[in-house]
C-alpha cells in the first residue's frame, strides 16, 4: 500500500493501533477540506503495530495537537514544509484540556447542563490520568 | 469573593480560624445576633435534605439575616428546564450568599462560575460535602481539643462515602494523624484517595475488616452506613452489615474518652441504646453544624 508523502502539513505518528479515529474526532478533522490519510495497523518495530494520520494542508499547523498527550505520550507530530521535515516532537501532557473530551459519568453535571465547557485536568496521582474538573471522574 | 466547593479550598489556617470563630459563637451567641442583619441567604436545594438545609437557615437566622429559596427541584425553574448556571446568575441578584445542594456532581462549581455572590456547596451528589467535613472537624475539636496525634477510625462504606473521603483529605493535613480503615473488602477506600491523602504523605494507617479488632486503639470512631444497593449478593450484605453495628457491648472495648461521630441519618448501624453513652457525639455533631455554618457564612460575607 502506498500513500504519497505530504508537501505542507503534519504527520501524527506512533498512535496506538486502533486509536486513529479517536484522534480524527478529537481534532475535528472532518472539517478540513484537504487530503487526509488514515493508516491503521501499520507494522512498527517499536510498537508492533501503530496508526498514522497524514494531513496535507497548511491548515494542519493550527491544530491543537498538544491535546493528543491525553491519548498517548508515544505520539509524535512531524511538521512538513515544502516536502522537508521542519520539526518533529513528542506531544506533552497538557495540564488542562477543554472541550476535547466528554465526561462519561452520568452523575456529572456535564451530562445535563447545556453550554458549559467540558474540562479535564491532569491528576497528580499517576502519569497520564485526567479527571473531570466538575465531578473528578477519571477519564474512561 | 470566595466560594466553598471542596473542603480543600480552605487552608488549615482558615479551617482553624472557622473553628475558633464557631467556638466563640457557642460561647457568646448574643454577640453575633446582628452580624448579618439585612443580608440574605438563598438555599437552593435541588434535592431534599433535612439537617443541612435547616442548619444553614438556622445559622443565617441566628446571625440576624434572612433566608429564601426552595427545598426541591420541582418547586424551582429547574422543573421548566432552566440550567444551573442561569439559576445561579438570577438568584445571585436576589441574595448575598447561596447554599446549593444538587444531585449532579459539580453543579455548585458551575453555579460559582456564573454567580456574583459566594456559593457554598451543600452537597453535590456523591461528590463533595465540605460543610459536613467542617462540622466533623469542629466536633472533633470540641470533643477532644486537638487533631494532632489522634487515631481516627472510619467504619462502614469507605468506598462511596463522600464524607469519609473529605474527612480523610482534611485530617491528612494535621500532624500525627493515624487512620484505621474499617470496611468490608467490597467497600474499601478507593486507591486514589488512599494514595493521594495517606500513602504519599507517609501517614500511618491500617486496614481491617473487624470493628471489634480496632475499637481499643481509636480516639475517634466515624461510623457510616453500609448501603444495601452496593452489594450484588443479599447474603453478603446481611453478613457485612451486621459486622458494623455499634452496640453498647462494642463500646466496652473502646477508650473512655473515644468519641463516636456519624454524619447521619443512621439506619441501624448504631443501636439507639448507644445514644445514652456520653461518648456518642453524633447529635452534638449535628448541632455543631449550625455554629460552623454561622462562622462560614460570616467568613464568606467578609463580616467581622
Amino acid at each position: 500500500m502506498r500513500v504519497d508523502s505530504i508537501k505542507n502539513g503534519i504527520v501524527i505518528d506512533h498512535i496506538d493501533a486502533g486509536r486513529a479515529m479517536e484522534i480524527y474526532d478529537m481534532l475535528s478533522l472532518d472539517k478540513l477540506d484537504c487530503p487526509i490519510a488514515i493508516l491503521k495497523n501499520v507494522p512498527s518495530a517499536k510498537m508492533g503495530k501503530k496508526d498514522i494520520i497524514k494531513i496535507d494542508s497548511e491548515a494542519a499547523f493550527a491544530l491543537p495537537v498538544d491535546v493528543l498527550g491525553v491519548i498517548s505520550r508515544n505520539i509524535t507530530v512531524v511538521t512538513v514544509k515544502e516536502g522537508e521535515v521542519a520539526d518533529k516532537r513528542h506531544v506533552s501532557l497538557p495540564l488542562e484540556i477543554s472541550d476535547f473530551l466528554r465526561c462519561k459519568n452520568p452523575r456529572c453535571i456535564t451530562s445535563t447542563e447545556q453550554g458549559i465547557h467540558h474540562r479535564f485536568r491532569l491528576s497528580p496521582e499517576k502519569e497520564g490520568v485526567y479527571r473531570c474538573v466538575y465531578c473528578d471522574a477519571k477519564r474512561a | 469573593m470566595r466560594h466553598l466547593i471542596d473542603i480543600m479550598d480552605l487552608s488549615v489556617e482558615e479551617i482553624d480560624g472557622l473553628i475558633a470563630k464557631a467556638s466563640d459563637i457557642v460561647a457568646h451567641p448574643d454577640a453575633y445576633r446582628e452580624k448579618c442583619r439585612y443580608k440574605k441567604l438563598a438555599t437552593l436545594f435541588f434535592e431534599p435534605s433535612t439537617r443541612t438545609r435547616l442548619s444553614f437557615e438556622a445559622a443565617m437566622l441566628e446571625l440576624g439575616g434572612q433566608v429564601l429559596g426552595f427545598s426541591e427541584a420541582s418547586s424551582s425553574s429547574a422543573a421548566k428546564g432552566e440550567s444551573v448556571a442561569d439559576t445561579a446568575a438570577i438568584v445571585s441578584g436576589y441574595a448575598d450568599i447561596i447554599a446549593m445542594r444538587h444531585p449532579k456532581e459539580g453543579a455548585p462549581l458551575v453555579a460559582a462560575s456564573r454567580s456574583d455572590v459566594p456559593i457554598i456547596n451543600a452537597g453535590d451528589g456523591g461528590h463533595f460535602h465540605p460543610t459536613q467535613t467542617l462540622t466533623d472537624l469542629f466536633t472533633i475539636s470540641r470533643e477532644l481539643g486537638r487533631f494532632e496525634g489522634l487515631t481516627v477510625g472510619l467504619c462502614g462504606d469507605l468506598k462511596f462515602g463522600r464524607t469519609v473521603h473529605s474527612l480523610i483529605a482534611a485530617l491528612s493535613r494535621y500532624a500525627g494523624i493515624r487512620f484505621v480503615l474499617i470496611s468490608p473488602e467490597e467497600l474499601k477506600v478507593p486507591s486514589y484517595v488512599k494514595n493521594k491523602y495517606i500513602k504519599e504523605k507517609g501517614i500511618p494507617y491500617r486496614q481491617t475488616t473487624s470493628l471489634d479488632d480496632a475499637m481499643s486503639e481509636l480516639d475517634v470512631l466515624y461510623m457510616t452506613r453500609v448501603q444495601k444497593e452496593r452489594f450484588f449478593n443479599e447474603e453478603d450484605y446481611l453478613r457485612l452489615r451486621d459486622s458494623y453495628i455499634l452496640t453498647p457491648e462494642k463500646m466496652t472495648l473502646a477508650k473512655k474518652d473515644m468519641v463516636v461521630l456519624h454524619p447521619l441519618p443512621r439506619v441501624n448501624e448504631i443501636t439507639t441504646d448507644v445514644d445514652l453513652d456520653p461518648r456518642a457525639a453524633y447529635f452534638r455533631q449535628a448541632k455543631n453544624g449550625k455554629f460552623i455554618r454561622m462562622a462560614l457564612i460570616m467568613k464568606l460575607l467578609e463580616v467581622e
